[in-house]
C-alpha cells in the first residue's frame, strides 16, 4: 500500500500488514501518537487494509503552546 | 478511545468533545454568556478547534494571531488561521512582530542568545496578555489540551520545579489589574481526539510543526507519556487530574506577592524590568 508520512513529509511503500494495528507496528509508531486516515476517513487500528489502500499518518503531537 | 475502551462514529466524536469542553468551562467557572473571550489562534488543530467548539456554543469571542516572522511556517499559519475566520464571519486581530516590534522570533532570538523557543514564549505571553487587557476581554483562552498539560507537569515533576506547579491550572485569575483571567478549555481532551475532531470538522488547520520546535523536551515527554499511554490506558488522564484533585486542597485564591509593574512598560512582572522590555531594547540597541 502507498503510505503517506508527515514529520518530515514523506511517502512510502509498504507490503504485507493487513491491518491497521500491523502497519504502526511495522513502522514502529505508537497508536496513541497518530491518527490514520483512508482518504476523509479515519480508520481505527483493527481495520483492514488492501494492497492498493493509499493511507495518511498523521501525527497527533505538536510541541508548541 | 482506548483510555475510555470504546470507539465513537464521527457525531458522537463532535458529542464527546464539546461535552467535555462544557464540563471544563463549568468545573472551573471559566467564563460565562456575557463574558468577551479572546481566543489565541496559531492556526494549528488545537486553537482553530477551541474556537471552532467555543463558536458552536454560542460565546462571544474573537481570535488573536501573533504573526511570529518564522519564513513559510508563519505565513502558512496566517493563511490557514485567516481563512478559518474568514469562512466562519469571526473577528481576528493581527499582531505581527516585525511590525509591532522591529523583529521577528528568529531575530529577535539572534539578538538576545535566547532559544526561538524562549523569545517566542516571551513575545506571544505578553502580547496575549496586554492585547486582551487593553481590547476589554474578560479573558484569554488558549488551545493547551491534555498532553500538553501531562507533559509539562512531567517536565515540572521531574525537577521538582514547585513554582510552576503552583501556577499549572486549567483558569488562573487575574492577580494585578493588569492581567487578564486565563483559562484552557481543552485540558480534559487528548491530543488524539482534538486533532480527530478537527480531522472529521474538516478544520485546515497546519499540520506541519514549527521548525523550531525540531527536539524540544515537550515532544519527549509527550514520546515518554504515550508509551506509557499505550501500556496502560489513562495513565495521562489519571497523572494530571491526580495533580488537580491535590492542588484543589491548596488556597489557589491567593495573591502572587511576587507580581509587580514593570518600572517600563508598566506590565505585571517579577522582577523589575520584564522580559518583554528586556528583549525590546535590545532591538532598539541593535546596530
Amino acid at each position: 500500500m502507498h503510505v503517506l508520512l508527515q514529520h518530515p513529509k514523506r511517502e512510502t511503500e509498504i507490503k504485507g500488514p493487513r491491518t491497521v494495528g500491523q502497519l504502526l507496528k511495522r513502522l514502529n509508531l505508537l497508536p496513541e501518537a497518530v491518527l490514520v486516515l483512508r482518504g476523509d476517513e479515519l480508520i481505527t487500528e483493527d481495520e483492514a487494509l488492501k494492497e492498493d489502500d493509499i493511507v495518511e499518518i498523521r501525527p497527533v503531537i505538536s510541541g508548541g503552546s | 478511545m482506548p483510555r475510555h475502551n470504546t470507539s465513537v462514529c464521527a457525531a458522537c466524536l463532535n458529542d464527546y468533545v464539546v461535552e467535555q469542553v462544557k464540563r471544563a468551562i463549568k468545573d472551573h467557572t471559566m467564563f460565562g454568556r456575557g463574558d468577551r473571550i479572546l481566543v489565541a489562534v496559531s492556526g494549528g488543530k488545537d486553537s482553530l478547534s477551541l474556537w471552532d467548539i467555543l463558536m458552536r456554543l454560542g460565546y462571544d469571542t474573537a481570535g488573536l494571531h501573533i504573526q511570529q516572522g518564522i519564513g513559510d511556517y508563519s505565513e502558512q499559519s496566517h493563511q490557514k488561521t485567516a481563512a478559518f475566520a474568514e469562512s466562519r464571519g469571526a473577528e481576528l486581530i493581527l499582531h505581527s512582530l516585525k511590525e509591532k516590534e522591529g523583529a521577528g522570533v528568529l531575530e529577535l532570538a539572534d539578538l538576545t542568545d535566547r532559544s526561538p523557543c524562549s523569545a517566542c514564549g516571551v513575545m506571544k505571553r505578553y502580547n496575549f496578555n496586554k492585547i486582551a487587557c487593553d481590547r476589554g476581554f474578560d479573558v484569554l483562552a488558549t488551545g493547551h489540551n491534555l498532553d500538553d498539560e501531562a507533559s509539562r507537569l512531567l517536565g515540572n515533576v521531574l525537577r521538582w520545579q514547585e513554582d510552576y506547579l503552583a501556577k499549572q491550572f486549567p483558569a488562573l485569575q487575574a492577580t494585578h489589574e493588569k492581567f487578564v483571567k486565563k483559562v484552557k478549555p481543552l485540558y480534559r481532551l487528548a491530543e488524539r481526539e482534538i486533532t480527530a475532531y478537527a480531522v472529521v470538522n474538516k478544520i485546515d488547520y497546519v499540520i506541519e510543526e514549527c521548525p523550531m520546535s525540531v527536539g524540544s523536551k515537550m515532544f519527549v515527554n509527550k514520546e515518554v507519556l504515550n508509551r506509557l499511554e499505550t501500556d496502560a490506558p489513562g495513565t495521562k488522564q489519571a497523572f494530571y487530574f491526580g495533580f488537580l484533585e491535590r492542588q484543589k486542597q491548596e488556597d489557589l485564591s491567593r495573591e502572587d506577592e511576587t507580581i509587580r509593574s514593570c518600572t517600563r512598560c508598566g506590565q505585571p512582572t517579577t522582577a523589575a524590568v520584564c522580559s518583554y522590555c528586556r528583549i525590546l531594547e535590545k532591538v532598539k540597541t541593535a546596530p
